[in-house]
């Protein structure tokens, strides 16, 4: 799973029937940091995520799947699973 | 899934059984912004994608998943049309 900051949602009417009434999130890959990764990318939401939240993105077909619709088998290779209250990461100043 | 614009067709016609009667098209990946990011692709249309449309597609296995029941090799596959250019550029700034 990767850490991405959600930048909005894209509206499509025209889709894949599996995909429901799932958000469609535009979301921007992160370093624990906070700084930008890569190039944005879609992922469908199943945790309500809003703009400018920090999310947990999984990055695989049968979670990304059941996560958002319910139901494995459709056609979507990334889901934002989880709203990230705080990282904490080691600073690396206190290795022994 | 990402984000792209189909940038042209591709025909085929020695191909896998598979694939006849699907629509082949060239897509160029972008980034929220909308600009370019690596090499174009060659994907599967799912949803009646056409040339100039910006769409976005799924990768990997899950990319054969609309054409259930025929086991099509593919793993590049456009699952959708955007409605709004001027929203996704909004967002995206």
């Amino acid at each position: 799973m990767i850490l991405a900051r959600v930048l909005g949602n894209v509206v499509a009417t025209q889709k894949n029937s599996r995909y429901g009434d799932a958000r469609i999130m535009l979301v921007q890959p992160i370093n624990p940091d906070g700084t930008p990764r890569g190039a944005s990318m879609l992922a469908l939401d199943s945790v309500d995520a809003g703009e400018g939240d920090i999310v947990i993105v999984v990055q695989e077909g049968w979670s990304a799947s059941t996560a958002s619709t319910g139901e494995a088998g459709a056609a979507i290779d990334s889901a934002i699973v989880g709203v990230v209250d705080s990282i904490e990461q080691d600073d690396g100043e206190d290795k022994d | 899934m990402q984000l792209a614009r189909v940038i042209g067709n591709v025909v085929s016609t020695v191909k896998n059984t598979t694939l006849e009667g699907r629509k082949l098209l060239v897509i160029q990946v972008l980034d929220g912004d909308l600009r370019q990011v690596g090499k174009p692709l060659v994907a599967i249309d799912s949803v009646g994608a056409g040339a100039g449309e910006l769409v976005f597609w799924c990768r990997g296995k899950e990319a054969s998943f609309p054409f259930e029941g025929s086991e099509v090799p593919t793993d590049c596959t456009i699952v959708g049309i955007v409605d709004s250019e001027s929203h996704v550029k909004s967002i995206a700034t």
